[in-house]
């Protein structure tokens, strides 16, 4: 083995990296988004999704939801060091599979094609809450919520039919049942 | 009706609320309403800097050597910006700074106007919180509280950008500062559990180490006192990083020197053998644990911080307690007394043979170095310059590299904040703004700089201040005409390929003395050393001690990149092996 030539220790073992969920709630001030993906961007950590909007506007509360992958030790680092920065309230974070939590995503699908594509499009989005919110002759416009994945699925299946543009909110989540996010 | 002032009023009105004495600051357009209100307020010493830089670095110096928040008052766009390497060491070195810039007026803001810079966007990765002031009733508030966030939990510089406009408006003032300590952001939430987990962990372990940082420094004056309770009540042997110097005699018995890349042989050796790691305000830096999958591998691994996200950053652990040190520890030694009176001897027979090892280590003497009666060696240097000044109080700055090694090796520090470096940024240049600060703070004391030539030259124009204000600083220059550091690496590891790291044209610092208006003093053999160290000391002026040190003395011990504690290379006497003979090395 030569030697390492650099003044900094070799990278250590990885570990095996998950799809986490991060709830984040923050006075709504600005450049707070900033502050947030900043500190992603800054201690490279991955943003895959960023959901972000008022949601308390008497205490001016935004909640932002953001879909990352890390090792533990990284996801771990995220909460700690989210939680540090002076307008975070607190911080909540979820394993993707976790079965008490409801994760969504909206997406809009603009579909342009005969009238054979665009009904075999609807057939296609059946299964995700499909609400056509504009058609012409030539073209629709679907809105579905679905996963990730699944919208990612979709979206493949969907490119034989005519789709032209897609438009994605990012994920949001919520607890089942009467608990809330602590 | 309560008065109207206006914001330079009540930027004003809030310092002295706060008790600030002085501040370190640079004019500029932006911050002109501030500088014109100055005068109205006497108990506000203001300290003229030469570059926004030396402000930042002066006021780090100020806060390391009081343990007050150091205060900058710089301009918009450049001064700003010219701040940033001083905002950053803090925000490293966690340093309670408090930056007050000036900025362009409100509706110039986004025009890229003359000296406009996006200021909190440039400082947000290097601050604890930064601040734009957009409506002067929200002024007093902010920064009252940006007092509260650089001084609590874990303390670090913020920054107020305060529009021009908003300087001239003007509304009624507010004291809000917190008297209470806690806030949301700080976490004192251990508990008894783990106080009773972490005795238990000392009374089972018989190979055990107390490793201490900064946070020791940080947590107060208390804090060193009960970590020296702490130690003689264990016995258990304690190493320190580079930060911590000072928070425990440096020349007791049961310290083992300062550990890490260029720790002792000892201090190294026992943090990777032993079986119980109590890290009390460290952080587990790279230069600390060398390779991490081989760092220290044999032992339970205790981690008392105040900032949660230190903790599993870079080493898991197997006991966190979160919290003040200074809570902990006194929590740790009233149950230590409470449960196991007799600890300390009973203790004593359990780590008999783990001191045995210890003084093997020891007996190595991995600090020594091949001294020369022709040329001064810079270790010799150091340690004269201890040896004529340990008895005076003596206020430690350095620069960056390997005079600073040097000085953290041979300097014994026995107070906690005598020793103010720049460890987590490496910032050439921090050490003669650093002393101007600690001068400021401390005046009758001597303060030196140990600097090197290289590193010097990166705040040179800081002299002017020194003298400006009558400071009494010592700039001790180990001038060996290299980037000493950078030659040691690319001596070990790139093939003596020396590039870029001699500089061919340095200044006569005796004549750039004069030339400041301050005492050049040159020595350039070890028969004279003493003589003009203790002209130095004795000149009341600013001081530039130009010492000809060996243009190719290395540092050692050292941990070589990608290596664990265990496998260092020591100095000449024990490295036939590793050692790169070379011709040059005779010179001088």
């Amino acid at each position: 083995m030569s030697k390492p030539k650099s003044a900094y220790s070799i990278p250590g073992k990885k570990q095996k990296s998950d799809t986490h969920i991060i709830v984040v709630w923050v006075d709504n001030e600005a450049g707070v988004l900033a502050r947030v993906v900043g500190l992603f961007s800054g201690r490279g950590y991955n943003i895959e999704s960023l959901a972000v909007a008022k949601v308390d506007q008497k205490l001016n509360i935004s909640r932002i939801t953001i879909v990352t992958t890390g090792t533990p030790q990284v996801i771990e680092q995220i909460k700690l060091q989210l939680g540090k920065l002076v307008p975070v309230h607190k911080v909540a974070d979820f394993m993707r599979g976790d079965k008490k939590i409801i994760f969504k995503e909206m997406a809009l699908l603009k579909i342009v094609g005969n009238n054979i594509k665009r009904n075999k499009a609807i057939k296609f989005c059946k299964k995700f809450n499909p609400v056509v919110l504009d058609k012409t002759n030539k073209s629709l416009v679907i809105q579905i919520t679905a996963l990730r994945r699944e919208i990612d699925t979709i979206m493949n299946d969907l490119k034989k039919t005519g789709l032209v543009s897609v438009s994605r909110t990012g994920a949001v989540a919520m607890t089942r049942g009467a608990e809330i996010f602590k | 009706m309560s008065k109207l002032y206006s914001g330079a009023e009540i930027v004003f009105k809030c310092l002295e609320d706060q008790d600030v004495e002085c501040i370190f600051g640079y004019p500029g357009g932006a911050v002109l309403p501030i500088y014109d209100e100055l005068k109205n307020h006497e108990s506000i010493k203001h300290i003229l800097v030469r570059h926004e830089q030396g402000a930042g670095h002066a006021a780090e110096g100020y806060a390391r050597s009081s343990g007050k928040p150091g205060i900058v008052l710089v301009t918009s766009g450049p001064g700003a910006t010219n701040a940033v390497t001083a905002l950053t060491d803090a925000y490293m070195d966690s340093i309670p700074l408090v930056c007050i810039s000036g900025q362009v007026p409100t509706h110039l803001i986004g025009t890229d106007a003359f000296q406009e810079c996006d200021t909190t966007g440039i400082t947000r990765p290097c601050t604890k919180h930064n601040w734009l002031v957009k409506d002067i009733k929200d002024l007093s508030k902010i920064i009252h509280k940006a007092f509260e966030v650089a001084t609590t939990g874990r303390p670090g510089p913020v920054l107020v950008d305060i529009p021009k406009d908003i300087q001239f408006q003007k509304t009624k003032y507010v004291n809000s500062i917190k008297r209470k300590k806690l806030n949301g952001k700080i976490h004192n939430k251990f508990n008894q559990g783990e106080i009773d987990q972490l005795v238990k962990l000392m009374v089972n372990s018989s190979r055990p180490i107390l490793y201490t940082g900064g946070g020791v420094i940080n947590s107060g004056p208390k804090a060193s006192e009960l970590l020296r309770e702490l130690v003689s009540l264990t016995g258990f042997p304690i190493t320190s990083t580079l930060q911590g110097l000072g928070s425990y005699p440096g020349d007791d018995n049961q310290f083992l020197g300062m550990l890490g890349m260029h720790g002792t042989y000892e201090a190294n050796n026992a943090m990777h053998d032993c079986d119980l790691m109590i890290n009390i305000g460290a952080r587990f830096d790279d230069r600390i644990t060398g390779k991490i999958d081989e760092f220290s591998p044999k032992s339970k691994k205790v981690h008392i911080d105040i900032d949660p996200s230190s903790i599993n950053k870079n080493v898991k652990v197997d006991l966190p307690i979160v919290g003040d040190v200074s809570e902990v520890m006194l929590s740790v030694i009233k149950t230590l007394k409470k449960k196991n009176p007799n600890f300390a001897s009973s203790n004593k027979e359990k780590t008999s043979k783990w001191w045995e090892k210890i003084s093997k280590w020891r007996s190595v003497n991995s600090l020594n170095f091949i001294n020369s009666d022709q040329t001064i060696k810079p270790q010799h240097a150091i340690q004269r310059l201890y040896e004529l000044t340990k008895d005076k109080d003596t206020y430690i700055t350095t620069e960056v590299g390997q005079h600073q090694m040097w000085a953290a090796q041979h300097y014994k520090f026995n107070k906690p904040n005598r020793w103010m470096t720049s460890g987590g940024l490496g910032t050439m240049g921090y050490g003669l703004p650093a002393a101007v600060g600690v001068q400021i703070a401390h005046p009758d004391k001597l303060v030196v700089d140990i600097a090197g030539e290289a590193s010097v030259l990166m705040t040179i124009q800081e002299m002017s201040t020194a003298v400006q204000y009558n400071l009494p600083i010592k700039i001790f220059i180990l001038n060996n005409e290299y980037m000493g550091m950078v030659r040691q690496w690319q001596e070990l590891l790139h093939e003596k390929n020396y590039s870029e790291s001699y500089t061919a044209a340095l200044p006569d610092f005796v004549k750039l003395a004069e030339a400041y208006g301050c005492v050049g003093i040159r020595a350039k053999t070890p028969d004279e050393l003493d003589e003009k160290i203790k002209e130095m000391i004795n000149v009341n002026k600013p001081v530039i001690f130009d010492c000809l040190v060996d243009k190719e003395e290395n540092c050692f011990p050292m941990i070589p990149s990608g290596k664990p504690h265990n496998q260092m290379l020591l100095g000449p006497n024990d490295q036939k092996e590793n050692k790169i003979t070379g011709k040059g090395k005779t010179l001088v």
